[in-house]
């Protein structure tokens, strides 16, 4: 076991503690710190695999954006400053049973591709991840399209909002 | 001798090679030790820039300023200090102590991540990650988290709609702020900072005036000092998010602070001031080091100056001037530059002609502006109250 293995189950290892505490939190706004930590321990693992773009921008949509929005609304429950009430509601059995399930799909996955104890393959010096995600979005051979759908959607709701709060 | 800081890594390095350690080791150890180093720079600039800071209140608000401790004061910061550290470390009935000890840490923590991607000079860069702007983005929403934590684990409603004013002026303020940093990415056409100051030989802040006003403005929001200190406002809210913290905790968010508006001075000179660009960097590149924090101390002094010379604003105005005047304008000059840019490459103009154009454009751009503002009329009657003077000085009498 070398270095990357240490540091790769460190941070996994992190990410998934954050991630179980976040169901398991009697109170909900450490829910939500707990689940802050658990997307942290995400974008480590994506600086891991050399993808530093996606996980700054991780960093960026889910703890900056997300995680704040979340906060915001726990804070307008009635439920914030108290630790009573059932955790589980009648529909736990069935989560746990689809967890499970895709749990046992996923390992079954990663299995059968064969690439457990594969080494990382390396990348080229003067490769850069970002211009070609940038050149990917931008060509028509590849991404062009749901680019611009995603783009057209995101002006939708921007408009959208100013439409709602504009005073009649 | 032409990068002393180099060699002595170097030097540093051989030296724990030559003991028999393990190459990752050795490297690891010399990035821990490179990080310590920046962060001391830091802390250290700090203590200074406090002295200096309040000083320079002293001179503008007419009055001495720190003066007893040492000559000139400047022991005044380490009395300080030492206060902080005596002082009692309270804790209030209720609060919940995980989140209200991190928060402070993580304030800090949350500007001192930036400096790991300052480019000092050519060479002395911490880490060089080809997304160094939108890293600084990413680390800055930490102290969002910082204020949150800091607010609702206090357990006092102060200090609740405090973190509630933080979060929402430093979300908003964001969004003007990450439009106007497209601009030196755009016309550097890379996210590392290391290219961005490559790219200036004539500085950005002449290429786009506006999108550094812009940026000068909403940082100093991200900050939150006056005129955007309604986030702390003693009159209204005690101290804001951090009102229940004492000693060294407090010590730490105020500390987060200067470092804070000393981190926005690095970045303006980063971004817009040609960062250790100066004359004669090529033939001593440590001269880059002093360049750099020239300009880092400009900006500095520029949001202290303003810090002291104006008003608080009300919450209403902070938002409406963030949303009907300066997310918009960055919006348009955002545009403008990248139409222009491009237009402008594909025309063939020189370096000389790309400049005024893009100069000129910033030019119509804020006349437009200010013409579009004296047409709009306040919608709502001012209320006018007749000048009543407190207290008249006497005519001098004429001798």
């Amino acid at each position: 076991m070398n270095g990357f293995d240490f540091i790769f189950l460190f941070v996994a290892l992190v990410t998934l503690v954050s991630a179980f505490k976040v169901v398991t939190a009697p109170k909900l706004i450490h829910a939500a710190l707990w689940l802050i930590v658990a997307l942290f321990g995400v974008a480590m693992t994506y600086v891991l695999l050399n993808a530093a773009f996606l996980a700054v921008v991780q960093v960026v949509v889910y703890i900056g954006a997300i995680a704040i929005l979340m906060i915001f609304a726990i804070m307008l429950t009635r439920k914030v400053m108290e630790d009573t009430g059932p955790q589980m509601n009648p529909n736990w059995g069935w989560a746990a049973i689809l967890g499970a399930a895709f749990f046992a799909g996923l390992t079954w996955l990663l299995l059968k591709s064969g690439a457990e104890g594969a080494a990382l393959p390396s990348l080229a010096a003067d490769f850069d991840p970002i211009v070609e995600l940038g050149q990917q979005l931008v060509s028509p051979n590849a991404y062009v399209l749901p680019f611009e759908v995603a783009s057209v959607l995101l002006l939708a709701a921007l408009i959208g909002a100013i439409v709602v709060a504009w005073e009649k | 001798m032409s990068n002393p800081i180099l060699q002595i890594s170097q030097w540093f390095e051989g030296l724990l090679l030559g003991w028999g350690l393990a190459e990752g080791f050795v490297l690891v150890l010399m990035q821990a030790i490179g990080a310590f180093v920046v962060i001391m720079v830091g802390f250290t600039t700090v203590i200074a820039l406090i002295w200096f800071e309040r000083k320079l209140a002293g001179r503008l608000q007419d009055r001495l300023g720190p003066n007893r401790a040492g000559p000139y004061g400047l022991f005044q910061p380490f009395a300080d200090i030492i206060k902080m550290f005596t002082k009692e470390d309270t804790t209030p009935a209720g609060a919940d102590k995980v989140p209200f000890n991190i928060a402070p840490v993580l304030m800090v923590a949350s500007v001192l991540f930036i400096w790991a991607v300052i480019p000092f000079a050519a060479s002395v860069v911490g880490t060089d990650i080809s997304v160094g702007v939108l890293y600084i983005v990413a680390v800055g929403s930490f102290g969002i988290v910082a204020a949150l934590m800091a607010g609702w684990s206090s357990n006092n409603k102060f200090a609740l709609l405090g973190a509630y004013r933080a979060v929402a002026q430093m979300v908003a303020y964001e969004v003007p702020m990450v439009l106007v940093l497209l601009i030196p990415v755009l016309l550097a056409r890379s996210m590392n900072l290391s290219d961005i100051v490559n790219a200036q030989s004539t500085w950005f802040v002449v290429i786009a005036p506006l999108a550094a006003l812009i940026f000068l403005i909403s940082s100093m929001a991200e900050v939150g000092r006056a005129p955007f200190d309604l986030i702390e406002a003693e009159s209204e809210i005690v101290a804001g998010f951090h009102t229940e913290y004492s000693g060294m905790k407090f010590g730490m968010f105020y500390v987060g602070e200067f470092l804070h508006v000393w981190t926005v001075g690095a970045l303006i000179s980063v971004l817009f001031l040609g960062g250790w660009n100066g004359p004669g960097v090529d033939t001593y590149p440590l001269l880059g080091v002093l360049y750099f924090f020239i300009k880092t101390f400009f900006g500095y002094f520029v949001i202290s100056w303003i810090r002291l010379s104006v008003p608080r604003i009300r919450i209403d105005q902070m938002q409406a001037f963030n949303w009907k005047f300066l997310t918009p304008l960055a919006l348009v000059i955002l545009m403008v530059t990248a139409v222009l840019d491009k237009s402008l490459e594909l025309a063939g103009v020189t370096s000389l002609g790309y400049t005024l154009a893009m100069l000129a454009a910033n030019l119509v751009i804020g006349w437009i502006t200010i013409e579009i503002l004296k047409k709009i009329e306040p919608t709502k009657a001012r209320q006018e109250f007749p000048h009543r003077p407190v207290a008249v000085a006497p005519k001098p009498t004429e001798n």
